[in-house]
């Protein structure tokens, strides 16, 4: 048997059966999981950032235990791999790629870009990270340090960005509104 | 059993110098760049299950994964950043 001439229904078909039948996940099982994939968005992992920015306590959680922080804002983490957090800082910027696949916080931030899993993004991340993210128009000052985070195994990784001068007195809404989804894998900085 | 104390945070590392994948079928989550490459303990990030075991549906051990920090300048001069990677215990060696 060639698998590639099966047909790819058959396949997902006969993968489901046995899913079941070794009891690792039935069909309500699966559809909830789908159900959670397809709803998983940017803006989620954007109220987190805005939370941490606005909630001291909340940002320790966050930076100590990315799995909570995201159950706290309702986000279902179950079975999935444990998320960190890691913090730019005035001196220090974090980059996230996965040079070996396409490893990704889908959890909080849903699909991947469609670059990210490209081999020039993921080449370029760890040989010419500041030429990288100048080709994404983010052009950091000559004495802030770049930090690539290679997410090579059980971890998923996103990115707490510095919130931006010019958001004084702005609500956690307002402020989840500024950041995109590159700002939390640390190709953008968000602005005001 | 008792396990072996997980490396503390500062602790000098050496990727080992090894290509599995010369040797037959395999699943290895360690990049080819830093294979032979001196790091630093970060921090450890707790116990999994290996996943080069786990790829081929075979019984698997839990290891004590590590964030190890590299600098990139060291193997790519035109870098200037450092990396933070996860690593298995099994793939690294005192430097």
């Amino acid at each position: 048997m060639i698998l590639t001439d099966l047909d790819e229904h058959d396949i997902l078909k006969g993968l489901r059966t046995l899913l079941a039948q070794k009891g690792i996940a039935g069909p309500a099982e699966i559809a909830e999981r789908i159900v959670q994939t397809d709803a998983a968005n940017p803006g989620q992992g954007a109220a987190m950032v805005a939370r941490a920015w606005t909630d001291p306590p909340y940002r320790a959680l966050m930076l100590a235990d990315g799995t909570k922080a995201a159950e706290a804002m309702g986000i279902p983490m179950r079975g999935l791999p444990p998320l960190g957090v890691l913090e730019n800082q005035p001196g220090l910027h974090h980059l996230v790629v996965c040079t070996l696949c396409s490893c990704y916080p889908r959890a909080v931030l849903g699909y991947p870009p469609f670059w990210y899993k490209s081999a020039a993004y993921r080449a370029k991340a760890v040989r010419s990270p500041r030429a990288l993210l100048r080709e994404f128009g983010t052009e950091l000052a000559a004495e802030v340090a770049i930090r690539v985070v290679d997410s090579t195994a059980d971890y998923r990784w996103m990115v707490l960005p510095q919130r931006p001068a010019g958001t004084e007195g702005w609500d956690a809404a307002r402020l989840a509104a500024i950041v995109r989804e590159g700002d939390m894998i640390g190709v953008t900085i968000p602005s005001a | 059993m008792t396990r072996p104390a997980l490396l503390p945070a500062g602790t000098r590392v050496r990727v080992r110098l090894d290509w599995p994948e010369t040797r037959g079928p395999c699943h290895i989550r360690t990049p080819y760049y830093l294979r032979g490459q001196e790091g630093v303990v970060e921090r450890p990030l707790g116990r999994f299950r290996n996943p080069e075991q786990l790829a081929f549906a075979r019984p698997a051990e839990e290891l004590a994964l590590y964030h190890v920090r590299f600098d990139l300048r060291r193997i790519w001069p035109e870098a200037d950043a450092d990396l933070l990677v996860e690593l298995f215990e099994t793939w690294l060696e005192a430097a």
